[in-house]
């Protein structure tokens, strides 16, 4: 075996995924080597099972296990952060033959992935209620409300995603009569403490919009012609008291 | 700066640990965690690592430098281990004598390579690399072996010696890893440890290890069990001959209550203060 040390980890790694059963046989005859193969996927497989509680507790450890592998195959980690690994695994599971009968799985993961997001997002003080009520009333509808980087919300259309995932994650029983409907959620930190929310259409139009940069008036009209029953002051006390938005 | 004078026995920092390593005053306490696990911008985990290093001394001992892949860096992983490291101010910083990130992937373990002429130039750039962008010098552990490779070019002490030469950087003396490769490889762990350059150790790490649960006759360096008494004995015997020096109880599976860490990591302890106390009688 005189290869380059180039040489040496393309044909290592070639042998770890199997990839090329010719691959350094002198290696793959060893039993030493099934070490390294299996503290490669299990290193890659647990992370993923810590990035995806949830999800784990909906179909078990064992499903999620078997699962992980199909996944760690097919798209080792690129990052060493392993924090953030599994950034496609929504979509793995959207995909997965083995999940058709749990068309909700990619969402309830797609929760999980914002929850991570935000346990890890950068601190920077909230805007608080006082902070807000002592903006001048002619400048409000022009008033650019920042977000935190600790704030994540998505809106799911015709699946009851937020539902299915507080309750797994709360460890509480799924409704008996759970109706089929479209739901939305937020994930909002505070210091230390995350915490979890129902959010409307209307609302997830008026964070879209204030992601975006506009100003509250814009956001304001983007919601109420998302949700036209909306209840914007409501709604802006309900997300100040969420922490949502940064100090101006 | 701090300075590893009074860094005694440590303990790898658990999160399910956080609140009783903040108020845990034994002398000569610190921690250390895998840096990679703190990389993030803000929250609950990054303040209680800050907590906890304001209380103790902290290192921060990477797993995924990959200083012996055949290329340089990962420059934006060396950026975030340089704030991670302004943030916390470690008093020691380490990794290992290995690869796992290759081509763009990242494969989580400590990977071997034939210890040729050409991976030593490879590695000396890369730790140059490291300490220069750093502005520090780090430590570099043995890695565990389960594999014998062909084209080795020089022994691995030879290897960890030349590295800290060419470089300035220290080592991190893994004693576990030496019973373990020993075992798997057939070598003596004592007479290893006899001739590991004393001068150059900066850490020492101890953990636990099972037979392989396959059918070889490996050991594997599971990190999930007390240090073993062969490993013990190994310590003591390489402390009587170097001194005291900051000593690690590493344990990462089936972690058991941190009053039973604690006083795993007291033996440690004694330890060192036995031979601290020695040392001063002889002086």
């Amino acid at each position: 075996m005189n290869l380059s040390l180039a040489g040496f980890q393309d044909a290592f790694i070639s042998a770890l995924y199997g990839k090329d059963p010719e691959s350094l046989p002198v290696l793959t005859e060893q039993s030493g080597f099934l070490v390294y193969r299996n503290t490669v996927m299990k290193g890659a497989s647990d992370a993923l099972l810590a990035n995806f509680p949830t999800v784990e507790r909906l179909v078990g450890t064992e499903w999620l296990q078997a699962a992980a592998a199909r996944y760690v195959r097919q798209f080792p980690p690129t990052d060493a952060r392993l924090l953030n690994y599994g950034k496609g695994f929504p979509d793995f599971l959207d995909a997965f033959e083995h999940a058709r009968d749990l068309p909700y799985l990619g969402n309830v993961a797609r929760i999980d992935l914002l929850w991570n997001e935000a346990h890890g997002a950068k601190d920077e003080p909230a805007l608080d209620v006082t902070a807000f009520a002592a903006i001048e009333p002619e400048l409000l509808a022009s008033v650019r409300l920042k977000l935190r980087a600790t704030a994540r919300w998505k809106w799911f259309a015709e699946q009851p995603a937020y539902t299915l995932w507080r309750c797994n994650r709360e460890q509480i029983d799924v409704p008996a009569e759970l109706d089929w409907v479209s739901e939305g959620v937020l994930i909002s930190r505070s210091t230390t403490f995350i915490a979890w929310y129902p959010l409307s259409i209307g609302e997830c139009a008026f964070l879209d919009a204030c992601a975006a940069n506009l100003p509250l008036e814009d956001a304001a009209e983007y919601a109420t012609r998302a949700e036209p029953e909306l209840d914007l002051m409501n709604m802006l006390s309900r997300l100040i008291a969420a922490n949502v938005f940064a100090a101006q | 700066m701090k300075t590893s004078q009074k860094m005694g026995a440590g303990l790898g920092l658990k999160a399910e640990h956080y609140e009783h390593a903040l108020d845990c005053t034994a002398s000569g306490l610190w921690f250390e965690v895998h840096p990679e696990n703190y990389m993030v911008d803000g929250g609950p985990r990054l303040a209680w690592l800050e907590a906890i290093g304001s209380q103790h001394p902290l290192s921060l001992h990477g797993v995924s430098l990959s200083l012996a892949a055949d290329c340089p860096p990962d420059m934006a992983h060396l950026q975030r281990l340089k704030v991670l490291a302004d943030r916390v101010q470690p008093t020691l910083m380490s990794e290992h004598l290995a690869w796992s990130t290759w081509r763009g992937q990242y494969h989580p373990d400590l990977m071997p390579f034939p210890r040729s002429h050409e991976a030593l130039q490879r590695i000396v750039d890369n730790i140059d690399c490291t300490q220069n962008i750093l502005g520090r010098r780090i430590a570099i552990e043995n890695p565990t072996h389960y594999l014998k490779l062909d084209g080795h070019d020089w022994s691995e002490l030879d290897f960890l010696t030349e590295l800290s030469d060419r470089t300035g950087c220290g080592l991190l003396l893994d004693v576990n890893n030496v019973f373990i490769s020993a075992h798997n490889q057939d070598f003596n762990a004592a007479g290893y440890l006899d001739a590991f350059p004393a001068h150059a150790v900066m850490e020492i790490h101890l953990a636990g290890h099972t037979p392989d649960p396959g059918d070889s006759s490996l050991l594997i360096d599971s990190h999930d069990s007390p240090v073993s008494d062969a490993v013990w004995s190994l310590y003591q015997r390489l402390i009587k001959r170097i001194g005291p020096r900051p000593t690690l109880i590493e344990r990462d599976d089936q972690i058991p209550a941190f009053d039973e860490l604690i006083i795993e990591r007291n033996r440690a302890q004694s330890v060192l203060d036995t031979h601290r106390h020695l040392q001063r009688e002889t002086a």
